[in-house]
C-alpha cells in the first residue's frame, strides 16, 4: 500500500532530480567518513585475527590476505556495512519524515495536492540505492587497505604475502554478489525507515520510538534477506 | 461557498467525534468555527479539506461533491485550497522564500524569476520583508504564521483554511494576524474558514460563526448575535472570562432582549 503511493510518477521531474541529488549527498556522501573509519579498523582487525587464528604450518602464509579479502567481499562490505548504515541512515530518515508528520508538514504537502509519500520517499530510496555501490566499493578498498597497514607497520604478516594473498584465488562473482546484496539492503533501509517515519502518530516521543523501530526492523530484515540472497546467489 | 451536510466522523477507538454536523461557509466572508479545545474543530476542518474522511455526509465546494471525486479531481481541487496549520507547518529545510515558492514550483510553469516575484509579492502582502533567506527555525512564531499565510495564498486559492491561526501568539500579534486574514478574504473574495477558541477573534472578524459543542453543531450566527444567545453551552464558552461577562451585562442592560437560535 505504502509503496504504491511511493512508486508513482513524480509530479515534477525537475524537483524529483534535485531532491534525489540532495538525498545522495545527505544519505550517501555524508556517510563516507563513517564508512572509511569503520572499514579501516575492521579491515585491520580481521587481518590480525586471521593471523592469530591460523598459526598452523599447514596453512600457507598468504591465507591471511585471502581470508581477509573474502570476508570483506562476502559479508563485511555489504551485510555488516548495511547494518551499521541502518543505524545512521535509517534513524535519520525515520526521524526526518516522522518530524514532518507530527508537525503537519506532510499534511501541508497533501493539501497542496502533492503526493507526499512519493515526494518525500522516492528520492531517498532512489538516491540511497544509487549511492550504495560507491559506499560498498569504498568499504572494500578501505578494509583491504586497513589490512595492508597492519602488514606494513607490524611484523604480524609481511607485505608481500598479504599482497599475494589478497590476489590469490580471486572469484569475481563474490564482488557482484556483494554489490547485489547491498542494493537490496539499501532498498530495505530506505523504505522501512520511511514507512516508520511516515506513519508516526503523536509527538516527539513517538518520533524517537519510530526511529528506533526503523533501525531494529531494517536490521532484522537485512539479516533475513542476507540468508535468502546467499542461498540464491552462492549455491 | 462550502457546504457541509450531515457529516459524521468517528475514530478507530469507536469514539464519535462529529455528530451529523451541517454548516454553510460563505465566499468573501470570514467563517469561524468556534468551540472548546477537544470539541472537534480540527477534525471538522480536516474532514472538509480531505485529510480525514467522514463516514457519512457530503462536502460541497461550490456544489462539487468532494467525497465522490476521483483522485485527479481531488488533486485539482486541492490547488484551489490553501491551508494554514496550527503549528504553521513550514518546511524546515526550505528558507522563507523557498517555502512560499514551493507551491509555485510544484504546480505552475513559472520561471524561477516569476516564482520569486510572486513569492515576494505574497510576503509583502503579509507584511513580511527582509526574512526571505532565513529558515523557519530562525524566525518568531508570528512571522512563521505570516509565512504560512503567504504560502497558502501563493496559488491564489479560492478556499482558505486556518486552524487556530493565533494559537501561541500574543494578543497584539493575534489581532494583526486576524486582520490580515480578514483583509485577504475580502480582497480576493475567498471562502475563508478559521478554527478558533479565541473570543477576541470572534468579536474581531466573526462574520459567520459556527459553534461546535462536543461534536455537535450547536449554534450558527454572527458576532452581533453571540452576546444575545440563550444557548447555554455557547454562553458558557463565550463568558468563560470575566471581561466578556461584563461586556454582556453592559449589552443586556442597554437593550434587555435575547435572541436565541
Ligand atoms: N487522529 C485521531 N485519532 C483519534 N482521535 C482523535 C484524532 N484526532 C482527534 N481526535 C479526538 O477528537 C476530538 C476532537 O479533537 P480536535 O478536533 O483536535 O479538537 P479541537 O476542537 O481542539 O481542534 C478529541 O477528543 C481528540 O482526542
Ligand atoms: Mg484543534
Amino acid at each position: 500500500m505504502f509503496m504504491r503511493k511511493v512508486v508513482s510518477i513524480p509530479d515534477r521531474w525537475r524537483v524529483f532530480f534535485t531532491r534525489t541529488v540532495t538525498e545522495i549527498s545527505k544519505l550517501g556522501v555524508d556517510s563516507i567518513p563513517l564508512v572509511i573509519v569503520i572499514s579501516l579498523f575492521i579491515g585491520a582487525v580481521i587481518t590480525i585475527q586471521m593471523k592469530l587464528n591460523t598459526t598452523s604450518p599447514l596453512m600457507p602464509a598468504y591465507s591471511v590476505g585471502l581470508a581477509t579479502r573474502d570476508i570483506v567481499l562476502l559479508e563485511f562490505s555489504n551485510s555488516i556495512l548495511c547494518l551499521i548504515l541502518a543505524g545512521k541512515v535509517g534513524s535519520n530518515i525515520a526521524s526526518e519524515i516522522g518530524t514532518m508528520r507530527v508537525t503537519e508538514q506532510i499534511d501541508a504537502l497533501e493539501i497542496m495536492g502533492v503526493n507526499s509519500a512519493n515526494y518525500l520517499v522516492l528520492p531517498k530510496v532512489v538516491g540511497f540505492i544509487l549511492f550504495m555501490p560507491v559506499l560498498v566499493a569504498l568499504c572494500i578498498g578501505t578494509s583491504i587497505a586497513g589490512g595492508y597497514l597492519v602488514a606494513l607497520v607490524t611484523d604480524i604478516i609481511s607485505v608481500a604475502r598479504y599482497e599475494y594473498g589478497i590476489q590469490a584465488y580471486f572469484n569475481e562473482w563474490y564482488v557482484w554478489y556483494g554489490f547485489i546484496k547491498s542494493l537490496f539492503f539499501a532498498y530495505i533501509i530506505a523504505t522501512v525507515s520511511s514507512y516508520y517515519g511516515y506513519y508516526v502518530k503523536g509527538g516527539a516521543l513517538q518520533v524517537g520510538t519510530a526511529s528506533t523501530n526503523a533501525v531494529v526492523s531494517s536490521s532484522i530484515l537485512i539479516l533475513l534477506m542476507d540468508v535468502i540472497l546467499t542461498k540464491i546467489l552462492l549455491q | 461557498m462550502i457546504e457541509v451536510k450531515n457529516v459524521t466522523k468517528s475514530f478507530d477507538d469507536g469514539r464519535t467525534v462529529l455528530h451529523d454536523v451541517s454548516a454553510k461557509f460563505y465566499s468573501g466572508k470570514t467563517n469561524l468555527i468556534i468551540g472548546q479545545s477537544g470539541s472537534g474543530k480540527t477534525v471538522l476542518m480536516k474532514c472538509i479539506v480531505g485529510l480525514m474522511r467522514p463516514e457519512q455526509g457530503e462536502i460541497l465546494y461550490d456544489g462539487r461533491d468532494y467525497l465522490s471525486m476521483s483522485p485527479d479531481q481531488v488533486k485539482n481541487l486541492r490547488k484551489e485550497i490553501g491551508m494554514l496549520f496550527q503549528g504553521s507547518a513550514l518546511f524546515d529545510s526550505e528558507t522563507v522564500l523557498g517555502n512560499v515558492m514551493f507551491p509555485l514550483l510544484m504546480f505552475t510553469d513559472m520561471t524561477p524569476a516569476e516564482r520569486k516575484e510572486r513569492a515576494e509579492f505574497c510576503l509583502e502582502r503579509v507584511n513580511l520583508k527582509g526574512a526571505d533567506h532565513k529558515y523557519p527555525a530562525e524566525i518568531s512564531g508570528g512571522m512563521q504564521k505570516r509565512v504560512a499565510i503567504a504560502r497558502a495564498i501563493a496559488l491564489n486559492p479560492k478556499y482558505l483554511f486556518c486552524d487556530e491561526p493565533n494559537s501561541g501568539l500574543d494578543p497584539k500579534t493575534s489581532i494583526v494576524i486576524d486582520e490580515l486574514l480578514s483583509d485577504i478574504t475580502h480582497e480576493y473574495g475567498m471562502t475563508t474558514i478559521i478554527n478558533t477558541h479565541d473570543m477576541n477573534s470572534v468579536l474581531g472578524i466573526g462574520e459567520n460563526i459556527v459553534f461546535i459543542n462536543k461534536g455537535y453543531r450547536d449554534w450558527v450566527g454572527d458576532k452581533n448575535k453571540i452576546f444575545r444567545t440563550s444557548n447555554e453551552a455557547l454562553n458558557e464558552f463565550v463568558f468563560a472570562t470575566k471581561l466578556f461577562q461584563e461586556v454582556k451585562d453592559y449589552i443586556i442592560s442597554h437593550s434587555g432582549e435575547h435572541d436565541g437560535q
